[in-house]
């Protein structure tokens, strides 16, 4: 383990960036500047870590103690690694888009919007690189905060309702997380995130193991949007759209699903995980998550709000995946994060880019939109393709290796459950694209493609979920990465 | 030579200029609340002093007065909690005395220099308790301290002096009976000093009189510390005094009562004496447990601020309780963090609430609106700051006082009390975050067209005085230094635990 | 057994005593409707106490703490123990402040509400 402040800068330029960001709010231009460059800079800090993290090594460094011997510890192992690259990455593209979105849709507030996105980053980029559970916590915590104000962004009856739900949820979350590390504490005497688990040489009654297992649940699965912990999911779409798109579909949502990792991987482990069966607690409500919620999406109206049912279905892939306890499912799973970031991510732009561009929000409105937004549909066709699962976009790729790993374990049903939830997403996603494509629109006359602040991410986006999926390794190594940490994790426990 | 003569000097001061305040305010009334301020300043200055002295050499400072040597003289007892304590509030009151300055005026003016006489006096009965080593001392302290928070809190609006004397009665009672258990010990002990007395004890566990003086002393003091059942003095008295004798006694007055309940549970019997004959210290965790959810509850059902705050005090003190009860390193830790905590918290809140009620002559939550983030940027700020911490979110002080007990309750396999601290998050969350919402955004319940927008209101960026700005933001700004830095305090309070 | 509790009851007089007004100044405190009478109460009740540790100073056959020329000064068992009386000179001040106190805010409350009954004063209050 090397010592490096690189971890540390990583989070702290987008939280040294919202005092620019504020200051500059009369010059708008100054200030998207001042936002671009962070998350640029960001980007280059966490890519400079990916070179000792596919080698398996990873930097540390220890701040302040946050309590007598647990000091706030940041450790950009592989995991991390992966997934601050990909919620840094989206951020720039994310940050164009918002520009583009906020101007056209004449938003107000923007500076404490582009203000507490920064620092929704910097609380991400800690979760991905927090080396014990308290640091994760505290990251975990400030998370929650830093979205609510992007969550009440309308300041209309349906966004504060949304805002309460929210904080209702992820704060109730955050507590039952403490009490779950109090007891580790207890009995483990260590809160550092280990690969191969923390419980390894303790011998614990199982249902001790058990209620720590299941407030960990419930600590991280309101994030992860596991059922029925999703339902501020849905609500939250309140906020506008690009927080939907990072936050809602990769930094806040991955983040309970990363922390699901952590919890497997390197809290209770693996090993432990599969003696006392804790994984069919997951599989089981996982399993459930991804049929209730493709069916619930079907209902849907509102296309932010199926897009978001749609991610509730697809964070309990991961989880699914990581419950499988096989390495070839855990590569499968950890795949998906950045699939699924990339993907999702297209989805929820065109769904801005059609609220701004046509002021439309329902799928029932979206009769013939192709014709006037060609690229934005385009993409879209791309993501929900993906989605489903259609080769050769990275969506399937991941699912493919889901359900090879889910056959390793010698587990039929979550297999079937994968490929029939494959249906379901072909279901609620292709009668949009038939709309779109095949219907014949009203009133689109004297509107036009929405503007390339836009349109460029999305384009962005939606081709790489495609290369991803055609070279999982092409420009990070995203898929020797997903084995190189799901074998550091089985490794230990099955030596 | 000078380090040993500390705990007399922090006395001394405040003594003194509960002389000069009157000897010179009386001339001039402006230079009262000044001169309030360097006493309380010099105080808290010899208190940092006593306090890295105690860090360098470890030891206690047992201070005779008069050269009388315990158990015939009457000593001054200066060993880890209490260097803490005094520290604590000294450094607290002298942030609200600078800030009373204008809060209070139109309650104040022509009886400002009675009114800091009388502010000094109460900080030399809180030092006092906290300094002496001697029960009855402690006695004549802790009436000092009463007379003259009767007196504070007596000032204000209408009610108030009828608040004040029900918290004269019920606290005069809570005073006799203390009066009493000491009473009790001294028939069957000879003596008054606590660290006399706490080495005679142990013969005498099985004397029903020392059982009926721990009844006594326990209920007596949990009146000053507001313990649930024994809090019904608080919030009237609280809500209706005026703004800066609230902030002056609210995060300070009940602490010292939690402090003498460690004092005598700790020190003075010993947990195994305590819990001789009936579990003391189970019964007062329950008791804490019940007035965080009780005082939570009140919180959120409360429309008026200060009362609001006011009940929130009733819960908090539930928490340092319950790390009494807990009787473990941990418990106590979070026990004694979350006096340093919460007294810089609530000390924030009454400010801010305080300078609400002098600028719009009202702190009626319903009327909260989002011109008041714009009249007031930074006091909206820093009750945000403090709300949070109250709320216990990281990185903010609150959120590590109440890590520290939750590890406490795992220790003990208490599941109750780590679900009602849990549970007490939410309710705090309910009651701060619905502030919140009101002054950080537009109320859609208003009157406004039909657009959804709300007819702009009139607002001016307000002035804040730096007497209020300045000590406001350095406590709600000491909020995030304290959290970050709370393993550095947790260390020290973990040297000074009086378990093996 | 009877004798016993006799004994346990007469031997302990002094106590009974304390008990008694102790409970005559709850009694003032917790039922007396005017606030003059409540702090009546309230000073009986501290007497109590000081009655009390007056109580436990005294021995038989012993005079008040000032030497006296007939009794040497080694004879300690001939003087009642002084310490409690000093405790309660300062106790007895206390009570004297609280009562003046009291009475203090008593004149503000009449002045503000014109009343001294505790009903018509939470009636007028809230």
């Amino acid at each position: 383990m090397d010592l490096s402040l690189v971890p540390l800068l990583a989070i702290l330029v987008s939280l040294a960036a919202v005092v620019p960001i504020m200051l500059s709010s009369r010059n708008p231009n100054v200030r998207e500047f001042w936002t671009i460059l962070t998350a640029v800079i960001k980007f280059g800090l966490v890519l400079s870590l990916l070179p000792g993290a596919l080698e398996g090594r990873s930097v540390a460094i220890h701040l302040v103690d946050l309590a007598p011997g647990i000091p706030l510890g940041l450790n950009a192992d592989p995991m991390g690694v992966y997934f601050a690259l990909i919620a840094s990455g989206l951020w720039i593209l994310t940050s164009f888009y918002s520009i583009g979105y906020m101007r056209g849709a004449d938003e107000k507030k923007q500076t404490r919007y582009f203000s507490y996105f920064a620092v929704c980053l910097s609380a991400t980029i800690g979760i991905a690189f927090s080396s014990n559970l308290i640091t994760f916590i505290f990251f975990y915590e400030i998370l929650t905060l830093a979205t609510y104000p992007l969550v009440i962004h309308n300041e209309n009856r349906e966004a504060i309702n949304a805002g309460r739900k929210y904080l209702a949820f992820t704060l109730t979350a955050g507590l039952l997380l403490i009490a779950a590390s109090a007891l580790v504490y207890h009995y483990t005497g260590s809160l550092d995130f280990t690969p191969g688990g923390l419980f390894t040489e303790t011998d614990l009654p199982p249902t001790t193991l058990l209620i720590i297992f299941i407030l960990f649940l419930g600590g991280v699965g309101v994030k992860a949007g596991i059922m029925p912990l999703h339902s501020w999911l849905p609500a939250a779409m309140a906020a506008p759209t690009p927080v939907s798109a990072l936050l809602h579909a990769v930094a806040v949502v991955k983040s309970g699903v990363f922390a699901v990792i952590r919890v497997v991987g390197f809290v209770i482990g693996t090993g432990v995980m599969a003696e006392y069966n804790l994984n069919d607690i997951l599989i089981v409500l996982s399993g459930l998550t991804i049929i209730i919620a493709s069916l619930i999406a079907f209902a849907q109206d509102n296309l932010k709000r199926r897009l978001a049912y749609s991610t509730v279905g697809h964070l309990s892939y991961i989880v699914l995946a990581v419950a499988l306890l096989t390495p070839t499912g855990m590569t499968g799973g950890i795949m998906h994060i950045a699939a699924h970031a990339t993907m999702k991510i297209t989805l929820f732009f065109c769904a801005g880019a059609i609220y701004v561009n046509l002021h439309r929000t329902e799928i029932s409105e979206l009769n013939g939109i192709s014709k006037v937004m060609p690229w934005t549909m385009g993409a879209f066709a791309v993501g929900s393709l993906g989605l489903a699962g259609v080769p050769p976009i990275n969506g399937f790729f991941s699912k493919w290796n889901i359900i090879m790993g889910s056959l390793d374990g010698d587990m039929l049903i979550p297999a079937l459950i994968l490929i029939f939830s494959g249906l379901l997403n072909a279901g609620y996603f292709f009668p949009i694209l038939y709309r779109a494509y095949f219907k014949k629109g009203e009133g689109l006359e004297h509107h036009k493609e929405a503007s390339p602040f836009m349109v460029v991410p999305i384009v962005i986006t939606a081709a790489l979920s495609l290369l991803f999926g055609l070279f999982p390794n092409l420009f990070f190594n995203f898929f020797d990465l997903a084995t190189q940490i799901s074998t550091t994790l089985f490794n230990v426990t099955t030596p | 030579m000078m380090e040993s003569q500390i705990p007399a000097l922090i006395a001394l001061t405040l003594a003194l200029f509960a002389i000069i305040v009157p000897a010179f305010g009386l001339k001039n009334e402006n230079y009262a609340q000044p001169l309030a301020v360097i006493g309380a300043g010099v105080a808290s200055l010899f208190s940092l002093v006593g306090l890295i002295n105690f860090l360098n050499s470890g030891e206690a400072i047992r201070y005779s007065f008069g050269g009388w040597t315990v158990p015939v003289g009457v000593e001054f007892l200066y060993d880890g909690i209490a260097a803490f304590f005094v520290l604590v509030i000294n450094s607290v009151a002298f942030f609200v005395l600078i800030y009373s300055l204008h809060v209070s005026e139109k309650d104040l003016s022509g009886r400002k220099a009675a009114y800091y006489a009388l502010t000094m006096l109460m900080m030399l009965g809180f030092n006092g308790i906290v300094l002496t080593g001697d029960l009855f001392t402690l006695f004549v302290f802790l009436e000092i301290s009463s007379l003259a928070s009767y007196g504070l809190l007596a000032i204000g609006d209408k009610p108030a002096p009828y608040s004040a004397y029900r918290y004269l009665i019920i606290g005069t009672i809570g005073g006799s009976l203390y009066l009493l258990g000491i009473g009790f010990l001294y028939t069957v002990t000879g003596t008054l000093n606590i660290i006399d007395m706490s080495g005679m004890l142990p013969q005498l566990f099985e004397n029903n009189a020392v059982f009926g003086a721990i009844i006594l002393m326990v209920v007596g003091i949990a009146v000053k510390a507001a313990l649930f059942p024994m809090h019904g003095w608080l919030p009237d008295a609280y809500t209706f005094s005026t703004s800066s004798s609230t902030a002056l006694i609210a995060p300070i007055g009940t602490k010292i009562g939690a402090y003498t309940l460690f004092r005598i549970v700790f020190w003075l019997f010993g947990l195994d004496i305590v819990n001789f004959f009936a579990p003391v210290t189970y019964t007062l965790g329950l008791l804490a447990c019940i007035g965080i959810l009780y005082g939570s509850i009140m919180a959120i059902a409360q429309t008026e601020f200060k009362k609001m705050l006011a009940y929130s005090s009733v819960s908090q003190i539930g928490y340092i309780i319950m790390g009494l009860s807990l009787a473990n390193p941990w418990g106590f830790a979070g026990a004694l963090l979350h006096v340093l905590n919460h007294s810089v918290m609530k000390a924030a809140l009454f400010m801010v609430s305080g300078y609400l009620r002098m600028k719009e002559g009202h702190s009626d939550i319903r009327h909260f609106n989002d011109t008041y983030r714009k009249k007031y940027p930074w006091m909206m700020a820093f009750f945000t700051l403090a709300a949070i911490s109250m709320v216990g979110l990281p990185p903010l002080a609150g959120f590590f006082s109440k890590w520290y007990l939750a590890l406490g309750s795992v220790n003990n396999s208490n599941w109750l009390f780590l679900t009602v601290i849990l549970t007490s998050t939410l309710l705090n969350a309910v009651y701060f975050f619905r502030i919140l919402e009101r002054v950080y955004m537009k109320n859609p319940d208003q009157a406004g067209d039909t657009n959804g927008e709300i007819a702009v209101q009139e607002y001016t960026l307000d002035p804040t005085p730096a007497s209020v700005l300045i000590p406001t933001g350095i406590l709600a700004i000491g909020l995030l230094v304290i959290g970050l830095t709370n393993a550095i305090i947790v260390g020290f309070i973990l040297n000074i635990a009086p378990f093996g | 057994m009877k004798k016993k509790m006799i004994d346990f009851i007469l031997g302990h007089y002094a106590y009974w005593f304390t008990i008694i007004i102790m409970c005559i100044g709850l009694y003032g405190i917790l039922f007396k409707r005017n606030l003059i009478k409540k702090t009546i109460g309230l000073t009986i009740f501290q007497s109590s106490i000081v009655l009390f540790y007056v109580s436990i100073a005294s021995k038989w056959d012993a005079t008040v703490t000032v030497l006296d020329e007939n009794i040497p000064i080694e004879n300690v068992s001939n003087y009642l123990n002084p310490l409690p009386h000093t405790l309660m000179l300062t106790a007895i001040v206390v009570g004297v402040a609280i009562l003046g106190a009291s009475y203090a805010l008593l004149i503000n409350i009449y002045n503000r509400y014109g009343t001294l009954d505790e009903q018509e004063l939470l009636d007028k209050i809230s």
